[in-house]
């Protein structure tokens, strides 16, 4: 994240018509998106560069914020107290990763609370994925296992985004979400170990789970219209396809040692494209979710403007208290 | 949310979509009059190094930032201090000021200690 909206103190040598200013601004962009260097906030940029990474920043921030729901919702009935503490620290880290993500976002110019309120009136999209019900405690495993496996293939090389505050920012969530995935896998693997019924509640939860993981890393290539552009300027590394074909590789192997099999038997690697390549997934579906129209889209959000309605009186209480303070610290001046 | 029955429930079942569209939202409050100042935070992240910057966030005033600049940049033991500074309190070098604004060191070689070779291979020095 950077130091934003900073005061600049402007250089004695900067004078000049604000088309010059462009054209030198478009030439110093290019020349350090061609050395694969990074941008700062207050660099010139293209306004649709800014654009294109407000829309995914503040969706991935969304999502994160979103995304505390279905674990939270299970902390009370998490198995031990082991397990509650650790979902309690899973639950507290995404609201860590959407206040990195809303700084970075702030850092283009967008306010936070406009952000907020996009979210809570229901403008703004967030990852389809936290749309769906967790059912189980074994669906906190596959979450971990799976969606947050996902993210991390989705988020590594995001660490090289051309923008400096969001690289800067997937620095510190991917460093994180290393033990998200772990905690889940470990959960499936405990399932997987126990009763015939608690293998079965994991493989469940595994097979509603894969789906929609897989399109976490969005549509296929040739209908993904803004990949080409965002790779083009280096915000993301890689295709959508080529993520999602690399994860199924990793979810190959690891799902042997969980003992559970993915529900997927077209699962191959392809010999003369070097790549994993997996069976058909339900684009339409993707489309009517990220639409609005999931199994939880209505829930999600009525219990993000119940969670900021709700908590109005200790902003506003903090405020009243910030402001009363600074009085009284003027009168002491005076 | 009851402590018995799963919370998730409520929805359809996950293979089911559900059409029905999300419920019609009230109109956003405005937030102007109690929009928090933006703080940058710096961590020291043990004795004797630096504190650097981390990130920022927002915050009514100094103590809170202080709490919450703690709850979001040292969850796993990564500082020993925090500063928290107003955003609007920092000065900074133009960006636009194209390298004039850093020109003094250029061709200053000299003010490297790789400038000086002939010294090469003289023992402690």
């Amino acid at each position: 994240m950077a130091a934003q909206n900073l005061q600049s103190v402007p250089a004695e040598l900067t004078a000049g018509t604000s088309e010059t200013a462009e054209a030198d601004g478009q030439a110093n962009f290019d020349r350090v998106i061609a050395e694969d260097s990074r941008i700062e906030p207050k660099d010139w940029m293209p306004a649709a560069y800014r654009k294109t990474l407000l829309r995914q920043i503040s969706q991935h921030a969304h999502s994160e914020i979103i995304g505390m729901q279905p674990e939270a919702n299970w902390i009370s009935r998490a198995p031990s107290l082991k397990r509650k503490a650790i979902l309690m620290a899973k639950v507290q880290d995404e609201a860590g990763h959407g206040l990195y993500l809303y700084s970075a976002a702030e850092s283009l110019g967008q306010n936070r609370d406009e952000m907020t309120d996009a979210l809570i009136a229901g403008k703004a999209r967030y990852s389809s994925i936290f749309n769906y019900p967790a059912l189980t405690w074994a669906d906190m495993g596959a979450i971990g296992w799976l969606v947050d496996g996902a993210a991390i293939c989705n988020q590594v090389p995001l660490c090289r985004a051309s923008y400096g505050p969001y690289g800067r920012a997937m620095v510190r969530i991917c460093k994180e979400e290393s033990f998200h995935q772990r905690q889940g896998f470990e959960i499936l693997l405990e399932l997987s170990n126990g009763t015939p019924a608690q293998k079965q509640m994991a493989q469940d939860a595994v097979n509603r789970w894969y789906a929609p993981a897989l399109m976490m890393f969005g549509p296929p290539d040739d209908d993904s219209p803004n990949s080409k552009q965002s790779m083009a300027w280096n915000i993301k590394r890689f295709s959508n396809d080529e993520l999602r074909s690399r994860f199924v590789g990793m979810m190959v192997e690891q799902v042997r040692v969980l003992g559970l099999t993915l529900p997927d038997d077209q699962i191959r690697f392809n010999e003369d494209s070097k790549k994993w390549e997996h069976g058909p997934l339900d684009w339409d579906e993707f489309h009517e979710v990220l639409a609005g129209r999931g199994p939880c889209n209505s829930q999600r959000l009525e219990r993000r403007r119940e969670a900021h309605d709700g908590g109005a009186w200790v902003r506003e209480a903090a405020a009243a208290y910030a402001q009363k303070q600074s009085m009284k610290t003027k009168e002491y001046a005076a | 949310m009851s402590p018995h029955g799963n919370p998730e429930a409520p929805a359809s079942s996950a293979t089911e979509i559900n059409r029905e569209a999300p419920k019609a939202s009230p109109a956003p409050q405005e937030h102007t009059d109690h929009a928090w100042g933006l703080w940058e935070v710096f961590v020291r992240s043990s004795r004797g190094l630096s504190h650097v910057h981390a990130g920022s966030l927002h915050a009514p005033d100094a103590a809170m930032a202080l709490r919450n600049a703690r709850d979001l940049y040292t969850r796993r033991n990564e500082g020993v201090s925090i500063w928290v500074v107003p955003a609007d309190a920092i000065a900074a070098s133009d960006p636009d000021s194209k390298g004039a604004f850093f020109e003094s060191p250029q061709g200053k070689d000299y003010r490297h200690a790789t400038y000086y070779t002939k010294s090469e291979g003289v023992k402690h020095l």
